[in-house]
């Protein structure tokens, strides 16, 4: 397919896209990293991205999903603007996370893998982030917050809050 | 590889180093459970049930992964070993419903049999059932969720026996579910291999589904009536009121010329038997010339005088018999070649032909006092070089697709094609090469020149030289070709190979007997064997009366009753009507005699309709594309109608004519037999009385109506024929040799090739009249298909 007229990745994506397809012997070994570009860039591996990506890689939409859904981290339904994994593994549990859980649910009205009314942030429970030193942690996109308190957690969601309203009067 | 020796359960074993244990242990008789182990596709170690003890190695192995080496010791018994393969079987029933009474597989469920074996019967995996209502996935494959054990022989089956990947797997853990690549559908070639490979009940087949238990079946190995491939099916029959009927069509006991292959064909399109379509009676034209039904001692009475009366009529010339006789391509030999006999002897005419898929005389020709130049279909899965001229196997020659894919997954056989379009094999292909179309000259001829070192005969690119080079390394080699080459093309490829000690070839055609109709002598030039007419030679003393002059082909025939010529037509199981496109009123003035299992379009013009059992009622041989013979049985039954044979023998008798100098049978002719009178006790017992027979190597040959028959005088006539008969009666292929035809010059009408071009889901006319295809041919349709290069894993 001509990928500069029909794809619906951001220029700058599709022309890393092209390149990364030579990087392999095979196309398809491009697949994974992929998967995950276009997460991060279009907010969640829809249908149009596994159409998309099975057509650069020369092979079906079914493939696609066999290796797509075997990740966890992969998902297939819109999240937040902003998505907050709460760590709940061993050595969060022992300093408060799931008390932070709580209070997250609390305060944005959302439940395990829900989505504010608006959009801006969703929520959920993950295993080990890697953070276990500076337990209680969680993780807001690519962004880690650690050694956290239920008013520690407040001011982070505060300064989200501001990036998003931010970026709707700026665009 | 080197023999090792190794022991199982204190047995010495020996087998080549780097065998998988799981086969060693089967051969050597020790049966070692397993789901998810499938010969020939990749490994999977997904279920655990093949779980063994090796010695000094800490934790049970699985015997589907490992290789046997020297010296090394296993037990694949003891208690340790039952109480894994317990566990197994319970973590497997935990998603699984007990619904083995109305599950389609019960009774033939390698889960159930596991499941009595090692009776694991409490569960103490608790997990929410993963509920889901069965699905329907196509017309022909259906999915129950869960009964899936997880197994994954069929995406592997799809993808990698296949090249379909139709299937995959989705989510991770105890919630994967193997789901379509439609996502609730399935886009795919509709074959049904799937559902074979499925151990448990969870694909399941469209047309077999609730119609009945397996232990219900009586199981025919018979021939696929479909394409030339020829596979061999069994079918799985069940009595009713007016026969046998047909319920399902596999090969799972893999047997035969295509081990467990079928398509989509062979598997769904055998309901024609049943279609309500089917003609049962002998229809008359009446004096208001409507069609109606007569019994069959009138009928063949009408048909007899007739015949007899035209033939007499035209005795004095000789030369030009006004009786005409067109044959089929998916009768057996045997009634092809009672039919030409008949023709030749009873009619005193040569105006013989049939509808030619393939020009098989061109090719018997360039390759007269040749022998081992002609590849059986087997040689195809073991070849370690292919070249792939025209065609599109996939489509039109199912079987050959599938072993040259597993020859390439198994072997790394080297694939060359060469056609004038994409085609999905390419996949496999070591190199292609797309011959450029709209030449003014046929691309493929202007190929056999490039072949031959013509630089100029095609656009010789780098690509066109290496492709050329390529194949001239090649130390042994396969061509294979199909109808894009006829008469002097083949002969000028063929010699193009035979310049080569390595090289051997396959011509391709499209019915399940086109080969038979040709090497039976359906040909107004040629007898049996490609002898030609003209110098009969053995045939003389066996033919009295024979006509020498070659007759009227087909067109010939047609052109002379469009000149009222023609005194009679003898049609059989083909619709030249509608082939040759032939005027419905330039039969006006001639006798029609059609024999059909159809009103096709040729039948509906017959004065006589005679109602004909298809190649699944019968029993015969039939020839496939790569000359290799089968034995068809006689499976299904319908109340009514009768094989062609029968009806030729009939007719001829209704003739006068003397029946054992059609047919050998009896005391002088055929072999006797002791029908049981000399033992007293057992006499009468019809089956205790087969096995006597074979057990003392007598063939019963007491009846005009024995096709098997005339097999001896095939056998003793056409030196091409020269049987093996312990293994054709014993359900395997045998292949003939065409090489064994006398060296002579013909000059082949190239017009004359009507080739079908069926697809995967269309068969001449039978596909018309099966329910299962035509849906299936239909809901393909909403599918476009791309040919795409690359494929999810190789
Ligand atoms: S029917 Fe054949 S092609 Fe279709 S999914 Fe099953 S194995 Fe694949
Ligand atoms: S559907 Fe059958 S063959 Fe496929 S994974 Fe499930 S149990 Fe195995
Ligand atoms: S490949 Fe040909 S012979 Fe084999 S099952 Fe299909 S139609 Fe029948
Ligand atoms: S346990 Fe929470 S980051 Fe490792
Ligand atoms: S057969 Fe060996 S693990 Fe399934």
């Amino acid at each position: 397919m001509s990928t500069e007229t029909m794809s619906i990745f951001s220029p700058q994506l599709a022309a890393k896209f092209d390149a990364l397809v030579l990087k392999y012997p095979v196309k398809r070994s491009a697949l994974v990293p992929m998967l995950l570009y276009a997460q991060d860039e279009i907010g969640y591996v829809s249908d149009a991205v596994i159409a998309e990506i099975a057509d650069r890689l020369s092979i079906t939409p079914l493939d696609v999903r066999n290796v797509a859904t075997y990740y966890s981290m992969l998902r297939f339904k819109p999240v937040g603007k902003y998505n907050v994994q709460v760590c709940t593994n061993i050595s969060c549990m022992l300093r408060g996370a799931y008390d932070l859980f709580d209070h997250l649910q609390g305060t944005l009205g959302i439940g395990h893998k829900g989505v504010t009314a608006d959009g801006v942030f969703s929520l959920e429970e993950v295993e080990c982030i890697g953070a276990c030193c500076w337990a209680p942690a969680i993780q807001v996109n690519y962004d880690f917050h650690d050694e956290l308190t239920n008013d520690k957690v407040d001011a982070v969601l505060a300064t989200y809050r501001a990036k998003a309203k931010g970026a709707t009067t700026n665009a | 590889m080197a023999d090792v020796t190794f022991t199982v359960d204190g047995k010495k074993l020996t087998a080549p180093a780097g065998t998988l244990l799981i086969e060693a242990c089967r051969k050597a008789g020790i049966e070692i459970p397993a789901f998810c182990y499938y010969p020939g596709l990749s490994l999977q170690a997904a279920c655990r049930m093949c779980v063994v003890r090796q010695e000094k190695v800490p934790k049970l192995q699985t015997a589907c992964t490992v290789q046997v080496g020297e010296g090394q010791s296993f037990i694949t018994e003891s208690p340790e070993i039952t109480q894994a393969r317990k566990a197994t079987i319970e973590l497997l029933l935990g998603n699984h419903p007990l619904d083995c009474p109305v599950c389609d597989a019960g009774g033939e469920c390698e889960l159930q049999d596991m499941t009595f074996k090692y009776g694991a019967g409490e569960s103490l995996y608790v997990e929410a059932k993963q509920h889901r209502e069965e699905q329907k996935w196509s017309p022909a494959v259906y999915f129950d969720r869960p009964r899936c054990i997880l197994c994954y022989r069929c995406v592997r089956m799809c993808g990698e026996g296949m090249d379909v990947w139709a299937l995959g797997i989705q989510n991770r853990g105890a919630s994967a579910i193997i789901a379509p690549n439609g996502g609730d559908h399935l886009d795919c070639e509709q074959c049904g291999m799937c559902i074979d490979a499925c151990p448990v009940g969870a694909l399941t087949s469209g047309t077999y589904r609730y119609k009945t238990r397996p232990w219900e079946m009586n199981h025919v190995a018979t021939v696929c009536t479909h394409c030339g491939d020829g596979c061999k099916t069994t079918l799985g029959i069940r009595q009713v009121n007016d026969g046998a009927e047909i319920v399902r069509a596999d090969n799972r006991d893999k047997s035969g010329i295509n081990g467990d292959f079928l398509c989509a064909k062979g598997r769904f399109g055998f309901d024609f038997v049943e279609s309500a379509d089917r003609l049962t009676k002998p229809l008359i034209r009446n004096a208001a010339g409507k069609l109606e039904p007569a019994t069959w001692e009138q009928a063949i009475r009408l048909v007899a005088s007739k015949f007899k009366e035209v033939r007499d009529r035209n005795s004095d010339k000789a030369s030009s018999s006004s009786i005409g006789v067109i044959g089929s391509n998916t009768t057996t030999n045997e009634e092809n070649y009672l039919l030409q006999k008949f023709a030749r002897t009873a009619l005193n005419t040569n105006n013989i032909d049939h509808e030619r898929t393939t020009d098989y005389a061109g090719f018997a020709h360039a390759l007269a006092g040749t022998t081992g130049r002609t590849a059986s279909l087997r040689d195809t899965q073991t070849a370690k070089a292919v070249l792939l001229i025209g065609g599109n196997p996939t489509e039109e020659h199912p079987l050959l697709a599938w072993n040259l894919r597993t020859n390439f997954r198994l072997n790394q056989s080297r694939l060359y094609i060469t056609t004038d379009s994409p085609i999905k094999l390419e996949r496999q292909a070591i190199k292609s090469l797309q011959l450029p179309v709209g030449l003014e000259s046929n691309g493929y001829e202007a190929f056999t020149e490039f072949l031959n070192g013509s630089d100029s005969a095609i656009e010789a690119t780098s690509e066109a030289k290496s492709f050329r080079e390529a194949i001239e390394a090649e130390e042994s080699l396969i061509v294979i070709f199909g109808e894009e080459y006829r008469g002097q093309a083949i002969e000028s490829l063929v010699k193009w190979g035979l310049k080569k000690a390595g090289v051997k070839f396959a011509y391709l055609g499209d019915y399940a007997n086109s080969r038979g109709a040709a090497d039976m002598g359906l040909l107004p030039n040629l007898l049996p064997g490609y002898v030609p007419v003209a110098s009969p030679a053995a045939f003389t003393e066996e033919y009295i009366g024979l006509p020498t002059a070659p007759g009227k082909n087909a067109v010939e025939i047609f052109d002379a009753a469009g000149n009222g010529e023609l005194g009679a037509l003898y049609v059989v199981g083909s619709n030249p009507v509608a082939t040759f496109g032939v005027n419905p009123a330039a039969l006006k003035s001639t006798f029609v005699v059609v024999q059909d299992i159809f009103l096709t379009e040729t039948a509906a013009l017959a004065d006589v309709v005679l109602p004909s059992a298809s190649l699944y009622e019968k029993t015969g041989t039939v020839t496939n594309s790569y000359g290799d013979v089968q034995l068809a049985k006689k499976a299904a039954d319908k109340a009514g109608v009768k094989p062609d044979f029968e009806i030729i023998v009939r007719i001829a008798g209704g003739m006068g004519i003397d029946v054992k100098k059609l047919v050998p049978f009896g005391k002088t002719n055929g072999v006797s037999a002791d029908m049981g009178q000399s033992r007293g006790a057992q006499s009468g017992e019809a089956d205790r009385h087969a096995v006597w027979l074979t057990a003392n190597h007598l063939e019963p040959r007491l009846s005009p109506f024995d096709p098997l028959a005339v097999l001896d005088e095939i056998e003793r006539l056409i030196p091409a024929y020269k049987l093996d008969r312990l293994n054709l009666f014993g359900g395997n292929d045998v292949a003939s040799e065409p090489g064994f035809v006398p060296v002579s010059s013909i000059a082949s009408a190239r017009d004359l090739i009507l080739p079908s071009h069926d697809g995967l889901f269309t068969s001449g006319i039978l596909g018309a009249h099966t329910v299962a295809l035509q849906e299936l041919n239909q809901y393909q349709h909403q599918f476009e298909h791309p040919v795409v290069t690359e494929t999810a894993a190789d």
